[in-house]
């Protein structure tokens, strides 16, 4: 194990067993925050009993749904508007500012445009996510040296054939990082658009145990969002420097 | 002998837009490469010596004239049997070095065993054995550069085009180098071209030297080597080899300087 990892792992292990003892000689009351080791037990009776199956179900397919649109969508967009520079040009600025705006802003009129379900929860967590994908999209393929695209050409290869074989390697490890991107974005919209008017889902979940004050509840489904979106994001992030070092970089 | 690859008035003009004039790049050149033969052309740096390369190849179309490879006119594709190096490393980051070799080949449909055992004799001749599995990026820039030589020899092509290969690599690298190009060139047969700003470089390697002037790019001489075939890096220690290199500078000296000239004036 490396000397990083090992510290990682004694900050994290020293910052729970802190927040323990906190909670424990009652620093921390229990009515704001309960014990991690609570936490832990509560979600795993919470799992168990299968209470959480159809919200667990809601949250993590609205999320795919997201995930795979915005994919999807983003890298069609991405390659369209590199093939056009006029349209680059145009859109550009617009491409810089999109996260200034709080997309959440637009919930309601989501739910009087599609209704009371899923569907704008999806939309939030896409709009959120398809711009990281097309930003990535672009900066990958800007980044293909010329030489390469002529060196299809001498091989005779077709303009599809050098977009298969030669540009989607080349921009692989730049698409990943908006596909990891695009995750935590999809993950942060829809769980954050249960929290506002939503009737299922984690996040609608969280709150409700939020204002019941049940706190066993929503710190256990806190800890969950948490395990799981930190579990996703640091395979696919081995995995990515995998990739990255194969390629060279550090 | 024939010619393999023969040029008739090629001129190139890039195309003036957004306010800016057409630039004359290149020509009319004539040309005729024999089959067989290896040919430099050396000129001062922006006479189009690239744009000349990319016609044969090809990549870019001519503006007029006519450019043909084995009896056939191309216009603006890359005609069958020829095969181009860069000067920029070329090299597949995603690929290991043996699928970087075999790229070619396997767009060819060859089978597998012939793609295992042409890409181990390649990895052989080029001195990259050990790395069979590693990434460009894990390779120096000279390794970089015989693996896409590799990978363009692999196809074995009749026309070999070579724009400033070792460009980037240092001076003993480069002659070692050179003497691998010449037991290529040997082996296969094929006529080469190379695009070159070396002058050293140019007689020690080719059998004819063309040189360019400043842009636009015309052939102004072409001075013959009478090198035997089986020559190697030894002879630039031989007087012709002086002689042979003066020669070529006394030719370009002048132009070198109206291209500076040129430089100066535009930008």
């Amino acid at each position: 194990m490396k000397r990083a990892t090992k510290v990682r792992i004694v900050v994290l292990v020293g910052a729970v067993v802190f927040v323990e003892l906190l909670c424990r000689v009652g620093i921390i009351p229990r009515f704001t925050m309960i014990p991690p080791s609570e936490m832990a037990i509560g979600l795993y009776h919470l799992l168990a009993s299968g209470k959480m199956n159809s919200d667990l179900v809601t949250t993590l397919s609205s999320v795919a749904i997201s995930l795979c649109a915005s994919v999807v969508v983003g890298t069609t967009a991405g390659a369209l508007i590199h093939a056009w520079p006029r349209v680059r040009r145009t859109i550009d600025p617009l491409l810089a500012t999109y996260y200034s705006v709080p997309v959440f802003v637009f919930y309601p009129m989501f739910i009087v445009l599609f209704g009371l379900n899923d569907i704008p929860k999806i939309v939030i967590g896409f709009l959120y996510a398809v711009a990281a994908v097309v930003i990535n999209t672009l900066n990958g393929l800007d980044r293909i040296p010329p030489v390469l695209l002529k060196t299809g050409k001498v091989f005779g290869m077709s303009p599809a054939s050098t977009a298969v074989r030669i540009v989607l390697p080349f921009a692989a490890p730049y698409l990943f990082t908006g596909v990891k991107l695009a995750i935590a974005y999809s993950f942060i919209g829809v769980i954050g658009s249960e929290f506002i008017l939503s009737s299922d889902g984690i996040g609608h979940s969280i709150s409700y145990a939020y204002y019941n004050f049940d706190n066993v509840t929503m710190y256990s489904l806190i800890l969950f969002v948490l395990v799981v979106v930190l579990t996703i994001n640091m395979s696919l992030h081995s995995w990515e420097k995998v990739l990255m070092q194969r390629r060279g970089f550090k | 002998m024939s010619a393999y690859c023969e040029l008739r008035n090629v001129t190139r003009v890039y195309p003036g837009n957004a306010g800016q004039p057409a630039l004359h790049a290149l020509g009319p050149i004539n040309l005729e490469l024999e089959a067989g033969k290896f040919y430099s052309v050396v000129g001062p740096s922006g006479c189009g010596k690239s744009t000349l390369l990319e016609v044969i190849a090809g990549l870019a179309p001519a503006s007029d004239g006519e450019v043909i490879i084995n009896g056939r006119p191309i216009h603006g594709e890359v005609a069958d049997g020829v095969g181009v190096v860069f000067q920029d490393d070329a090299s597949f980051p995603w690929l290991t070095v043996r699928d970087n070799i075999a790229f070619g080949l396997r767009r060819q449909g060859v089978d597998e065993t012939t793609i295992a055992r042409k890409v181990d004799d390649a990895i052989r001749l080029m001195g990259l054995n050990g790395f069979d599995n590693a990434y460009p990026a894990q390779l120096s820039g000279g390794m970089r550069q015989r693996v896409c030589i590799a990978r363009t020899l692999m196809l074995e092509p009749q026309l070999i085009l070579l724009d400033e290969p070792f460009g980037a690599l240092d001076q003993q690298t480069r002659l070692l180098m050179g003497d691998e190009l010449l037991n290529l060139w040997r082996e296969t047969n094929a006529t080469v071209l190379l695009i070159t700003h070396a002058l050293d470089e140019a007689t020690m390697l080719s059998d004819k030297v063309c040189v360019m002037s400043a842009r636009p790019g015309i052939l102004l001489d072409t001075v013959e080597t009478g090198w035997p075939r089986d020559r190697d890096s030894r002879i630039v220690s031989k007087p012709e080899f002086g002689e042979l290199t003066s020669r070529l500078w006394a030719l370009l000296r002048e132009e070198s300087l109206k291209a500076m000239d040129i430089k100066q004036r535009t930008g």
